[in-house]
């Protein structure tokens, strides 16, 4: 049995163009102790997605799915309060923004206290040895002295830690990062990853970060799923999708990254993100794609099992066959980067 | 021939009161850092929060005076310049900012931003401000019937467009860029990158580019300087920093910078930044750097020239056998 | 070289999102209250527009023949008089529908005023931080220290009662709100980096403070001055009840008030009357005010 299992998820918000979808039939299966990336632009849906299963989706957006399931006990039939304590204790969330995801009232001693008061029902002095030790546990150095902090006077990847301290309290099966590290320099973001992936390994803890960022992705995660305007598009190991990836849109991104470059001009993304209102009625990438014909246009492909993983692609890219089904239905291939190098 | 931009040991601090009675205390934002950047080059300045790259934008950019220093602009004094040279000095040197939302007056169309300079500085006509306008529009990917519309009717990436066109309207020499495709998604990155590349080609542009992304000034960059605490802790080209950083922090950085290919033989330094306020004796990084030693902690070292570049570190000739991934 | 530039491709937006008027006028016609506040305010400017044409009577004549006639549902009333007379015998209703015009007059001459200098009072203090805005500010913090109407009071005191003079004390006590909330708008809108770009080009302190930083501020002080509207009428109303504002026989709603203060018991209708016109007035631009704010501040949108 998979430790979380997401079919067909959607996300949908009431808005004057009446109801958008900010997620859109997503699937996700996930495994104990597996690290999973979900990687997309801003308003792919890849933190709102998440925010549905941790029932936490503002009002008035409504959430659908086939199947939501954490080890097995479906999540849509559980009470509002069976549901918080499944996800207090057994699932748990840190975001992007650490000094706002503090309480600033209250020192982080008796914050985490308070967590541990709550879900494990620890008396306080109990409580008091364990967020020394969770502390300790997330690399805070002289924990002791930091109990009677406020958020506002430790810096913002102290507070992260003290995040994930309070995330790790309850030994969640599975954590959700929602981009982490985003707020953080470059080497506070490289302590904050690696110290992620030692309690995902000391603890067998299932992992799933959200990132804009392929680099954090490359090199932190088993498998990733990438999205596009609240679909997945491609979701595959991490290895083989940086090597060799299947979906158009995979392989623009990972070329337009300027760790790609060879000192020439970048590949580039023709246009921009389709907003939640304009969305294209076939293939949500099609009208940035050099590969879409006129059946990518009108037929949106489903997410199908592809190689090593899933694809939501009419084309994939290492498909035998690909040039002349693109051109038998009609499309112009194979047109080289419609953006050559000069 | 003299460089178009020639700083000389900027330093720029301020006074941080300390409540009533206590005096105030110095904030070392900028403590000594000196280059040269010629016309037609890429000048990445690196490092993360608090190090200085942005008040040195500021500095570079005439927003701020330096506390102590000298500053030449195309062979102009910056910072005492000589009678009726102040307007021309304003007209050299242009900005463009992280942030595209906040960048462009919200209740402004684009040509009013894009004119607005042209207004200040030149006695143009109305169709002629309007004419050079929808020219520099046309450089930098807008499209004229957009001439009309308001910030908020464009997406991130063309918001940093509009910012780049209204820093080109009076042609400056220097363009300062700080942190310029930080707030942009990645897709339109490269298209911001791309254009940055064209214009600097097509109009003999300097950039000043300020960035804590290694990814993006490797792709970008002629000549590096990693800044740490408000100094300069390497400065060279491009090629030789990042084939073989000789300094500590610098190693740092490539090795925490995800997806840059150093990985997993990394050193991540350890603890954060230390309080501006109160910088430590010896080197500045030396609360951090794994290879600290007592001489370390006492004296700060010199930038001084080694295999082709600058390196403040006193045992940086050990690291010059090693070879970067 | 355009050309090799202009490769970079464009995609238009067709969803862009719509103009900030439309998105305003969309929020605003959902508060229900502000629209009721809306449609009440026009038909009170139209009442005072068409004053001449619309009142039965004239305001300030008398007749001697009908003093103290109730409205025309009760016993002894007459259509002639829809809501009677008062003492000494000019008829409510005209009354009321010119006080409307001297009301609004009044509201929005005292707004104007205060908003004006108070505007630019808090554009100074905002941009020349130091000395000259901790007098500013200092002097304004005095302002509010005494209770409004109190200093109202003493200031017609000094200049000596009269419409004129009570409008300018109103002003006055009302000109700290809007000191205050053009420098808190100015000192958030100064940090934002389009204000350093313009500077940057080279814009003059003028320049930066009127065309850049102003229009930005507008939305707060849209709101305050709807609100302010209703204090300022309801303090010029409590000055001429005092008998420091506007003199009889001027319509004044106060004014009417005051007069009307012997008659409580005997005649209702000359007291509850132009109550009642204060009241709606007040309640509508108050209603207006919320609605405006509730539009037009993204903080407090859903």
């Amino acid at each position: 049995m998979p430790l979380l299992e997401i079919k067909n998820l959607s996300v949908e918000f009431p808005s004057q163009h009446g109801m958008v979808r900010a997620v859109d039939g997503v699937d996700i299966m996930l495994e104990r102790g597996e690290v999973l990336g979900i990687v997309g632009e801003s308003g792919s849906g890849k933190s709102v997605g998440m925010l549905a299963l941790m029932g936490l989706v503002p009002y008035p957006g409504r959430v659908r799915a086939d199947k939501l399931q954490f080890e097995g006990r479906d999540l849509q039939t559980l009470s509002e309060r069976e549901r918080r304590a499944l996800t207090g204790k057994d699932v748990a969330m840190i975001f992007q923004e650490p000094t706002t995801s503090l309480n600033p009232s209250f020192t982080i001693g008796y914050q985490l206290a308070e967590t541990l008061h709550v879900h494990e029902g620890m008396d306080r002095k109990a409580a008091r040895r364990r967020v020394i030790e969770l502390l300790e546990q997330v690399g805070i150095p002289a924990p002791e002295s930091r109990l009677s902090a406020y958020p506002h006077q430790l810096s913002g990847g102290m507070n992260q830690r003290v995040m994930i301290a309070m995330a790790i309290a309850c030994n969640p099966k599975l954590l959700i990062a929602d981009e982490p590290t985003t707020a953080l320099d470059v080497t506070i973001q490289a302590q904050i990853l690696d110290l992620l992936l030692s309690l995902q390994r000391d603890r067998g803890m299932a992992l799933i970060l959200i990132t804009h960022n392929m680099g954090v992705v490359s090199d932190t995660t088993e498998r990733v799923a990438v999205m596009y305007a609240g679909q997945i598009m491609e979701q595959r190991p991490t290895q083989s999708l940086f090597a060799s990836p299947q979906h158009p849109y995979t392989a623009a991104l990972l070329a337009a990254r300027p760790e790609a470059s060879d000192g020439g001009r970048l590949a580039t993304i023709p246009g921009v993100v389709p907003g939640l209102s304009d969305r294209p009625p076939g293939c949500l990438f099609g009208p940035r794609c050099i590969y879409a014909t006129p059946l990518a246009d009108k037929v949106r492909p489903d997410l199908r099992p592809w190689m090593d993983g899933l694809i939501r692609c009419h084309y994939p890219l290492g498909d035998p066959t690909r040039d002349e089904r693109i051109a038998a239905d009609g499309g112009s291939a194979p047109i080289p980067e419609r953006e050559t190098t000069s | 021939m003299t460089a178009l931009v020639t700083a000389t040991d900027l330093k720029r601090s301020y006074e941080v009161k300390q409540g009533w009675l206590r005096p105030p205390a110095h904030l070392q934002a900028v403590g000594g850092v000196s280059f040269a950047l010629d016309a037609g080059k890429t000048l990445a300045v690196v490092g993360e929060s608090g190090c200085g790259k942005s008040t040195l934008a500021r500095l570079v950019t005439l927003i701020e005076k330096p506390s102590t220093g000298t500053l030449m602009l195309d062979g102009v004094d910056a910072v005492d310049p000589p009678a009726g040279a102040a307007k021309t000095l304003r007209r050299t040197v242009q900005i463009v900012f992280q942030n595209p939302y906040g960048s462009l007056n919200p209740r402004k169309r684009v040509g009013a931003i894009l004119e607005e300079p042209l207004i200040i500085n030149t006695t143009l006509s109305k169709q002629e401000r309007r004419a050079q306008a929808l020219d520099m529009m046309a450089k930098v990917g807008l499209r004229p019937e957009q001439y009309g519309r308001y910030p908020h009717m464009f997406s991130g990436g063309q918001r940093q467009r509009i910012a780049i066109a209204r820093a080109l309207m009076l042609r400056p020499k220097l363009l300062v860029a700080d942190e310029p495709v930080s707030a942009l998604d990645m897709s339109v990155q490269a298209q911001v990158l791309n254009l940055l590349a064209d214009l600097q080609r097509d109009l003999g542009l300097a950039y000043l580019f300020i960035s804590h992304d290694l990814g993006v000034v490797r792709h970008i960059a002629d000549d590096v300087m990693i800044m740490y605490l408000g100094i300069a802790v390497e400065h060279g080209p491009k090629e030789r920093i990042f084939a073989r950083p000789l300094h500590p922090y610098t190693q740092a950085l490539l090795d925490a910078t995800p997806g840059l290919g150093r990985k997993r033989q990394r050193i991540v330094p350890k603890g954060e930044l230390p309080s501006p306020l109160d910088p430590p004796k010896g080197c500045v990084f030396s609360t951090r750097c794994p290879y600290v030693t007592d001489l370390c902690r006492t004296q700060r070292p010199l930038l001084r020239p080694l295999d082709g570049r600058l390196v403040a570190c006193h045992y940086a000739e050990r690291f010059l056998d090693t070879q970067a991934a | 070289m355009s050309a090799e530039v202009l490769k970079t491709p464009i995609v238009s937006q067709p969803g862009a999102p719509p103009h900030p008027l439309s998105q305003f006028w969309s929020d605003f016609k959902a508060n229900f209250g502000a629209v009721a506040g809306l449609v009440v305010i026009v038909v009170l400017i139209l009442l005072a527009l068409f004053a001449d044409v619309v009142a039965p009577h004239s305001p300030i004549v008398t007749n001697n023949a009908v003093f103290l006639k109730p409205p025309f549902w009760q016993q002894g009333g007459s259509t002639a008089y829809p809501l009677g007379t008062d003492a000494i015998g000019r008829d409510i209703l005209s009354r009321l529908i010119y006080g409307a015009r001297l009301s609004l007059l009044i509201g929005i001459a005292v707004v104007t005023l205060s908003v004006v200098t108070g505007t630019v009072l808090g554009l100074i203090a905002g941009f020349f931080r130091g000395v000259i805005e901790i007098v500013i500010m200092r002097l304004m913090d005095i302002t509010l220290t005494l209770p409004s109407l109190l200093l109202a009071i003493v200031i017609v005191a000094i200049l000596g009662p009269g419409l004129m003079n009570a409008m300018l004390a109103v002003a006055i006590v009302l000109l700290p709100h809007y000191v205050r909330i053009a420098r808190a708008a100015v000192i958030s809108e100064v940090s934002k980096d389009y204000v350093v770009a313009a500077k940057v080009a080279g814009a003059g302190r003028l320049r930066l403070m009127f065309k850049e930083v102003l229009p930005n501020c507008t939305a707060p002080l849209i709101v305050q001055a709807t609100l302010g509207i209703s204090t300022a009428i309801l303090d010029a109303a409590a000055l001429g009840f005092l008998g420091l504002g506007a003199q009889p026989p001027l319509p004044e709603w106060g004014t009417m008030l005051a007069d009307a203060r012997e008659f409580v018991l005997r005649a209702w209708w000359v007291v509850t009357l132009p109550g009642l016109a204060i009241l709606v007035t007040v309640l509508a631009f108050n209603l207006l005010g919320d609605g405006l704010r509730d539009a037009l501040d993204p903080k407090l949108k859903r």
